[in-house]
């Protein structure tokens, strides 16, 4: 018998191209189109939660970010200690004088509450304040807060001794009131004042949203039948760096005789709380998205096992073409990525559609952290992997011989 | 367009002394030492009844599942101790599969399914198309080449499954029950077509149940009890095809 054992030649491997990889992982996908859209909308939901939430909080905090810039962290607010023990409620008058003394104090103003009920005319009962409060300021409270007109002007040293007032923007709302040009007039106690401003929403005194400001002058001379008004309320601009030195020795300043009746307090601050807070709650959120995009991905988990279970002949045929258990690893796990790569394109899509939509209707300014976007799509492609990797190494497992037998 | 054919004097196919054993108690041998050489260019018919071992003949033939001992050559290459990995190099290249339930991809064109054919080749997509197309015209569905499987009949699906199996110009062609699944006027046609193909130099091997089938071919290698129970050449026929 003559040898037919010829020379062994070795063969090749098999080889499966990149581009082909990315073929055959996308081909199963595209013959199960609700399967695969159901399952994309899993992890879309989670990732669009994820980035929903990261997104909103940003913006959320760069609004209070604009405010406190706004408002500047440099304002200081004194206040008449209240209740027992705490003093009278009112300032010395001196105090005014006394503040504007310390050396990195840039500006100081006064305001106080004057008893007074404000209508649009006099036909309507005193008795109705609409929850309107009157305030007398000096005029340089406007620069003071960084406050800024809607329409208009502030009261200046001569409207102060008038009867002439400027409007908050809640005030000038309930009163239907939004152009000063038509020279209106509204009813304080007994007296006619004149409408000469309105003010934007106050961000450092939001009181005086709803409230009607007068002069000093003018409030002592037509409602308070000439009682002095004693400043309730001093606000204080400082240079940057010296606002807690300025902060140690306000209540000393304001009333040496008894500083303990002074309170002494940073606006900024609460919107920094504010901040601290919605914090807390974007971790809570997002521990929420991740259990969503968890779900999500067991749901790839799932309907990838069934794939494999389903495609038992495809992967028989596939093994008697040529294919490794690698190129077969690679195809189902391929096709997991790919399903849940699409679902974060899609949830980080809606989610930035999603922060966008709300944050414009609270007048936010519309921010979505890089990290999100990048963040939510790696997300998705590392869970698709993960939740791959079971029905792919099962899939590769399969002997051909099993996957080929005929149902 | 002629077959790609294994080194002149090296056989097609060499078993010797093929066991397979399935663990058990007691074991299954489910071949019982078989011996077989088939030529390059032949068309033969493995027959016999289910539980014959035919099924597993095919397998170990196809390199699907590896012997219990003996020697498995296809083309001179020895395949009975491979690797897995070096199996699936076989497969994409010796060998070409028919099978009873044609396994299409649903949703693939007939063209990317014969092109499938090389899909773990490394070829380039274009060329394996080119490929595809001439292998479609070959088997006469030079016309559906864009017709997805549940377009197609029976018969064309199977002339398909028949591009893909010679789409990568395979040593033999191994076709299992090709008829199985067709009417009896699809089943001729397809053993028409099987026919040409062994006119063109193709070595064919078809493992059937239906004697009747077997019985039109050149060689009938008879399997019972996982043992060879016969092995006939028809000269008549052998010559009419020669």
């Amino acid at each position: 018998m003559i040898a037919t054992t010829a020379t062994p030649v070795p063969l090749p491997n098999s080889r499966l191209r990149v581009g082909d990889v990315l073929r055959v992982g996308a081909s199963g996908l595209r013959t199960r189109r609700l399967r695969t859209g159901l399952s994309t909308l899993g992890v879309a939901i989670g990732i669009a939660a994820m980035v929903g939430v990261l997104g909103l909080s940003a913006s959320s905090r760069e609004d209070l970010q604009i405010k406190i810039r706004a408002l500047g962290t440099n304002l200081l607010e004194v206040q008449a200690g209240t209740g027992f023990g705490r003093g009278s409620g009112t300032l010395p008058d001196t105090a005014v004088a006394m503040v504007s003394r310390i050396g990195p104090v840039t500006s100081v103003s006064s305001i106080a509450t004057v008893a007074g009920a404000v209508r649009r005319n006099d036909t309507i009962s005193a008795g109705i304040t609409s929850g309107i409060s009157v305030f007398a300021a000096d005029p340089g409270l406007l620069d003071t807060l960084h406050a800024t007109l809607a329409d208009g002007r502030w009261l200046d040293a001569a409207t102060s001794t008038y009867p002439a007032a400027v409007l908050g923007s809640v005030t000038a709302q309930k009163l239907g009131i939004v152009d000063v040009a038509d020279q209106l007039r509204v009813r304080i106690n007994d007296e006619w004042f004149a409408v000469i401003g309105i003010l934007d929403p106050v961000a450092a005194a939001p009181g005086l949203d709803r409230g009607a400001v007068v002069g000093i002058a003018a409030a002592s001379t037509y409602l308070t039948a000439g009682a002095a008004v004693v400043p309730e309320t001093i606000y204080v601009r400082t240079s940057d760096a010296d606002v807690a030195a300025v902060r140690n020795v306000l209540s000393n300043t304001v009333n040496p005789a008894t500083p303990e009746e002074v309170q002494v307090s940073r606006p900024s601050d609460a919107l920094a709380a504010q901040e601290a807070a919605s914090t807390a709650f974007t971790s809570l959120f997002l521990g929420l998205g991740a259990v969503a995009l968890l779900v999500g991905g067991i749901g790839i988990a799932n309907v990838m096992v069934i794939a494999v279970i389903e495609r038992r002949s495809e992967i028989g045929l596939r093994r008697a073409l040529g294919a490794t258990r690698a190129h077969i690893r690679r195809q189902f796990l391929t096709e997991a990525i790919l399903l849940a790569g699409a679902g974060g394109v899609v949830g980080v899509g809606l989610g930035a559609g999603v922060t966008a939509v709300y944050a414009s209707i609270k007048h936010w300014q519309i921010v979505i952290p890089p990290i999100a976007i990048i963040g939510g799509f790696v997300a998705a492609v590392v869970i698709g992997g993960v939740a791959g990797l079971y029905p792919a190494s099962r899939a590769a497992r399969l002997p051909p011989t099993e996957a080929l037998r005929s149902n | 367009m002629t077959a790609d054919i294994a080194p002149i004097g090296v056989p097609a196919l060499e078993l010797v002394d093929v066991v397979k054993e399935y663990p058990g108690e007691p074991p299954i041998r489910a071949l019982d030492g078989v011996s077989l050489r088939v030529e390059a260019g032949e068309l033969a018919a493995i027959v016999g009844p289910s539980g014959s071992g035919k099924s597993t003949l095919l397998h170990i033939i196809g390199t699907l599942d590896r012997p219990t001992s003996g020697i498995v050559r296809l083309a001179g290459v020895e395949a009975s101790a491979m690797s897995d990995k070096q199996l699936s190099a076989v497969r994409s290249q010796l060998i070409g599969f028919v099978f009873q339930q044609f396994f299409l991809l649903e949703g693939m064109t007939a063209i990317d399914n014969v092109a499938n054919g090389l899909l773990y080749r490394g070829i380039a997509p274009s060329e394996r198309r080119q490929a595809a197309a001439e292998a479609l015209d070959r088997v006469g569905l030079g016309n559906r080449m864009q017709h997805t499987p549940n377009k197609l009949s029976g018969g064309e699906r199977q002339r398909v499954a028949i591009a893909r199996a010679i789409v990568n110009r395979p040593s033999i062609v191994l076709a299992d029950e090709p008829t199985g699944n067709l009417d009896s006027k699809s089943g001729g046609s397809v053993m028409d077509l099987i026919r040409e193909l062994h006119l063109e130099g193709r070595t064919i091997l078809i493992i059937t149940h239906d004697r009747e089938l077997a019985a039109s071919l050149p060689r009938r290698i008879s399997m019972r009890d996982g043992l060879v129970e016969s092995d006939a050449t028809d000269e008549t026929l052998q010559n009419a095809t020669q």
